[in-house]
């Protein structure tokens, strides 16, 4: 075996710079052998060690009566009550699925339903947020074919619902795609296991499956830029095995059930490497390896190879000394490896050997926790402050919004997603309430009275103009479609995709970001117990939009209260919840209709948030509200025409009427405005909602009522528009499929 | 001995996959494609010895396994003694 | 009414199917492990859906073939009923049971929707809650349920009206439209040449609570326990 000469060349091959050599040669006392190198510089990477983002995220609130586990571990925990507690994450895998985006997707899911049921949840709910380039863009149709399909196989073939996402288009990501995972996972409240490797002389189990060169350096190729050499770097993909997923979900799920395990970690990023010294350096101790009975698929491999690999389906348990046959036991009944690969010390060193040799000995907690921090320059984009004018008196409005409705309806960012969705398996495991199409997706808990509500939100349009504003707005959107459920929002995680840190206009938009999202998380009381960086998502230095998004989740204490997004009945009153003020500002209608993507999002005011959520709870509560829908993305024609729309496709319309008193007409209908929905309810209950909403200020005008077959629209009493809602379903559902049916 | 073992769909059967790939060749520029039937092949090794009656072991794999006779047809060959 | 559910590495449904008895009836069924040779004196074995050997090779294909499969085999041949569902369907195909192959999907993807279905016969111990015509809104959630046989079969199975069920619009009617997955016939599901063993790719186990949008499919696991009842009955009091 012959292994390179260690220098600062090949550190700096690895990624690592001069400081950060200098660093590890001070901790170690010499050089570094080979593997140590590779260590090194997979958990200093950005990746593993957020350290151009650890200084900012230390601000997010991250404690509240209910949070049972905050960030720091494979994923979050809150409590839901009656014993039962939630397990839920979010995270990126977008440069593996642009570079091979069926199996970089398939992967992303596997890794974060790894990462929910180490804690000792069984997932429950899938959910995707995606961002693609432009439409047009050659890649694209294929991109989004490919992601979707791998999304799709592995969630189906595991057995978990997806439930909801977003997908979003902009030419911002013509070259770095985005693929955000979340899952949801349920447990027993006293019930979490963690990645503790304590008690020295505890056995280290190698669990799942095989070793092989898979994805080698996958977590420093996610902490570099993309070039048109990427493509290259192929090989260094993994490749997805749900079924052996599903073997080991089973397996370690039932052996959570015995008395038999200390700590478990997903082997993840960074493979054995990761697994290996995070948990070591959590519980302060040592741990001993032999990489020769780490089980391999491949032969010839080396230390290197093996501390590296990001084989999938993998897990690292610390099983109680003496259990061992347990582990065994359980994990040839499903039919894979469980190997004891070493031991837990109290040296507070990682040494591992090889065929006897020992070829790494270092310090675990410099290396898993005091990685080097950076508080990098942060500077406003040039041209910032020009963006954020928008000048509107030279823009006509229009006399006639049938025609800017049908566009809207059938546009990439608007259109019905159910060409993505109807990929996805929404009702095994018979929980699924509501699933995608609905605000948020809503997923009962058998055996309890609860459903558990989930929603992803972020609109990056928002982010670009102004990422402070447009991450509150985020934690607010999400906020709001959970509500609309019925459900009160409990808390987020996140997935912060940004463009490369150590450009300062990066910097400053996340530090702004992060901000953004702490403020309104903590006027939301809803805060972060877990997430996720995604930094350098660049192509030959182009940077993506800042794009945090956010991952609600929601409780419903009983599910006979739950609220659907659509109209129901006719002759209901439609109710607008909000002021319309008519703010165009970075709105989808600017972008599409205009080709103008200027202006300052719209402005949030997180009290009235806060007012209209708790408003919402209580419409489901008293059971006065027949529907509930956000108005966000499209503005108030787009949300009705949404409430328009029923799942079985039995449509139903609306008369609406509204006043424009002397404001434009293209904001009234299709400004942003936050912090709006639109409501439905009977006749008789109307009064009873204005009276809630009057007594909270917060305001509500009855638009209409509902009515079969069309949407009929008047300002000012005046006849505007009649569009029949099967043409107007025809646009919105024909828009998505247009776009993938190029080759 | 090394085998390689065939299994396609039967004529008849619409192989789906197939028509997408002949229609995906012809969009991009091979106008020359009639039709395309997508299969797959097995590469096995084993302990046996090429003599008489291994071809027929070959053909039991496919019989119990590794094709469904309701929709696919098999061919086996030795690759390598 | 004594269930059983087997159990295959990579099944996925088998919560679910297990839950369907539970919730209709309050009575648990068995759980038989595919390497079990026990069914536990079960009068109906449920095949669950899900991906058993993660569809590698063919769907169904590596489950057909474990040991569990040879007692459900003796089991139907004693005149025992078997209900397979999704993938439990193309396992029922792959070992024989049924006649016929569930090929790709005519979209070559995964489809996952409610479907709408008829009822062909009410004549089978699975549909005899039914009225011959009646429609049922039960979800899919396949990548391969594209019902395929030759014609003699297929004349076979129309003369014997072992057809049990097909996809149809919301209105009644067989239609391409409505066929998402391009059937033969728009097959949906079939029973055996006693009419015991009953494979569908639709889920009636998911489609059996309000809660859930549909409970339709209740009536599949209510006609088997009635008829089965019936049977038992009949049995002890001749």
């Amino acid at each position: 075996m012959v292994e390179p000469k260690v220098t600062v060349e090949l550190a700096a091959a690895h990624g690592l710079n001069a400081e950060e050599w200098a660093r590890l040669c001070t901790i170690l006392g010499r050089v570094p052998t080979y593997p140590e190198l590779g260590i090194f510089s997979v958990m200093w990477s950005e990746h593993c060690s957020y350290k151009s983002s650890r200084i900012h995220l230390k601000k997010f609130p991250t404690s509240g009566p209910l949070v049972l586990q905050g960030p720091g571990e494979n994923a979050g925990v809150v409590d839901i009550g009656d014993g039962w507690a939630v397990c839920f994450k979010m995270e990126s895998h977008n440069h593996p699925s642009y570079i091979e985006p069926y199996q970089g997707a398939a992967t992303g899911v596997g890794g974060i339903l790894r990462d929910v049921f180490t804690m000792g949840a069984r997932p429950i709910a899938n959910l995707n947020a995606l961002a693609f380039g432009q439409p047009s863009h050659p890649k694209t149709p294929h991109l989004i074919k490919g992601v979707v399909a791998g999304i799709g196989d592995y969630g189906n073939c595991i057995g978990v619902p997806t439930v909801g996402g977003q997908v979003f288009f902009h030419p911002c990501y013509d070259g770095n795609i985005l693929v955000n995972a979340f899952t949801l996972g349920l447990l027993r409240a006293d019930k979490i296991f963690r990645g503790y490797a304590s008690g020295a002389g505890n056995p280290v189990f190698y669990v799942g499956s095989k070793t092989g060169r898979d994805g080698i350096h996958g977590a420093t190729m996610a902490s570099a830029e993309f070039s048109d050499q990427t493509e290259q770097k192929r090989p260094t993909v993994q490749v997805g095995d749900p079924f052996t997923e599903k073997l080991l979900l089973e397996a370690c799920l039932e052996l959570m059930e015995q008395d038999a395990i200390v700590g478990i970690q997903d082997m993840g990023a960074a493979g054995l490497t990761s697994s290996s010294f995070e948990m070591a350096g959590r519980a302060g101790s040592g741990i001993r390896m032999e990489l020769d009975k780490v089980p391999m698929r491949e032969t010839g491999m080396t230390p290197y190879e093996i501390l590296l690999s990001e084989s999938q389906e993998r897990m690292l348990i610390v099983a109680k000394k003496g259990s061992e046959e347990k582990v065994k036991k359980v994990f040839s009944k499903w039919g894979l490896d469980a190997v004891s690969i070493g031991e837990v010390t109290e040296t507070g060193r990682a040494e591992i050997f090889w065929h006897g040799e020992k070829v790494v000995d270092m310090p675990v907690a410099p290396v898993s926790d005091q990685a080097p921090m950076y508080d990098r320059p942060r500077k406003q984009p040039s041209g910032y402050e020009e963006q954020r004018r928008l000048d509107l008196s030279a823009l006509p409005d229009f006399r006639d919004p049938e025609d800017a409705l049908m566009r809207m309806m059938g546009c990439p960012n608007l259109s019905s997603r159910r060409w993505v969705y109807t990929q996805y398996d929404q009702s095994v495991r018979t929980n699924t309430v509501f699933g995608p199409g609905s605000d948020a997706a809503l997923v009962r808990i058998k055996g309890t009275k609860k459903a558990v509500a989930m929603s992803l939100d972020v609109n990056p349009r928002y982010c670009h103009l102004d990422p402070y504003e447009g991450s509150r707005l985020a934690v607010a959107e999400a906020a709001r479609n959970i509500a609309c459920t019925g459900a009160k929002p409990l808390a987020i995680t996140d997935c912060l995709n940004f463009g490369n840190p150590e450009r300062d206009h990066v910097m400053w938009e996340f530090a702004a970001s992060v901000e953004g999202l702490s403020s309104a998380c903590r006027e939301l009381e809803t805060p972060v117990v877990s997430g996720n960086v995604s930094f350098y998502n660049e192509t030959n230095g182009e940077g993506i939009f800042p794009t945090p998004a956010v991952g609600m989740v929601g409780l419903l204490d009983d599910v006979d209260m739950r609220v659907p997004s659509s109209f129901q009945e006719l002759g209901d009153v439609v109710i607008l919840l909000g002021r319309t003020r008519g703010h165009l500002g970075g709105s989808e209608y600017l972008s599409l209709i205009h080709n103008i993507e200027k202006g300052t999002p719209p402005p949030l005011d997180g009290a009235k948030e806060k007012t209209l959520i708790e408003l919402l709870q209580l419409l489901a509560k008293e059971r006065l509200a027949h529907s509930m829908h956000d108005c966000s993305e499209g503005g108030l024609m787009v949300a009705v025409a949404e409430c328009c729309f029923r799942p079985r496709g039995d449509d139903l319309g609306a008369s609406i009427s509204l006043q424009a008193r002397g404001k434009r007409l293209d904001g009234l209908l299709f400004g942003e405005d936050a912090t709006r929905v639109v409501a439905s309810c009977s006749p008789e209950s109307a009064q009873r909602i204005f009276d809630l909403a009057r007594e909270r200020g917060v305001e509500a005008t009855p638009i209409g009522t509902v009515i079969p077959e069309k949407l009929a629209l008047l300002i000012d009493g005046q006849p505007m528009a009649t569009v029949s809602i099967s043409e107007l379903r025809a646009r919105w559902e024909a828009g998505f499929p247009s776009l993938v049916s190029r080759l | 001995m090394k085998a390689r073992v065939h299994v396609f769909l039967k004529e008849g059967v619409l192989d789906p996959q197939g028509k997408a790939v002949a229609n995906a060749l012809k969009t991009l520029g091979f106008e020359e494609i009639l039709s395309v039937r997508q299969g797959k092949f097995f590469d096995i090794e084993t302990s046996l010895l090429p003599k008489e009656g291994s071809e027929e072991r070959l053909r039991e794999y496919c019989k119990k396994l590794l094709a469904n006779p309701v929709i696919e047809n098999f061919k086996v060959e030795v690759v390598e003694p | 009414m004594k269930t059983a559910v087997i159990e295959f590495p990579g099944s996925n449904c088998d919560h679910d199917a297990y839950e369907w008895p539970l919730r209709l009836f309050g009575k648990p069924p068995e759980r038989i492990w595919y390497t079990s040779r026990d069914l536990k004196k079960a009068d109906l074995v449920i095949i669950p859906g899900g991906f058993s050997y993660g569809d590698y090779l063919r769907c169904g294909a590596m489950a057909a073939r474990s040991p569990v499969m040879e007692e459900v085999k003796a089991h139907a041949e004693r005149g025992g009923y078997v209900l397979g569902i999704c993938n439990g369907f193309q396992i029922l195909c792959e070992s024989g049971f049924l006649p016929g192959a569930l090929l790709k999907n005519r979209t070559l993807s995964f489809l996952c929707r409610e479907v709408v279905l008829r009822c062909e016969t009410a004549d089978s111990p699975f549909t005899g809650a039914l009225q011959k015509g009646s429609l049922m809104r039960v979800p899919i959630a396949h990548g391969d349920g594209n019902y395929y046989c030759d014609e003699k079969t297929l004349r076979r199975l129309l003369g014997e009206e072992r057809v049990a069920f097909r996809y149809v619009s919301p209105e009644g009617r067989v239609c391409d439209e409505w066929n998402f997955n391009g059937s033969m016939d728009a097959i949906a599901g079939i029973l055996s040449e006693n009419r015991r063993v009953l494979g569908m790719m639709p889920h009636p186990e998911r489609a059996s609570e309000a809660l859930l949008g549909s409970s339709d499919g209740a009536a599949v696991l209510r006609s088997a326990a009635k008829a089965i009842d019936e049977k038992n009955g009949a049995a002890k009091n001749g």
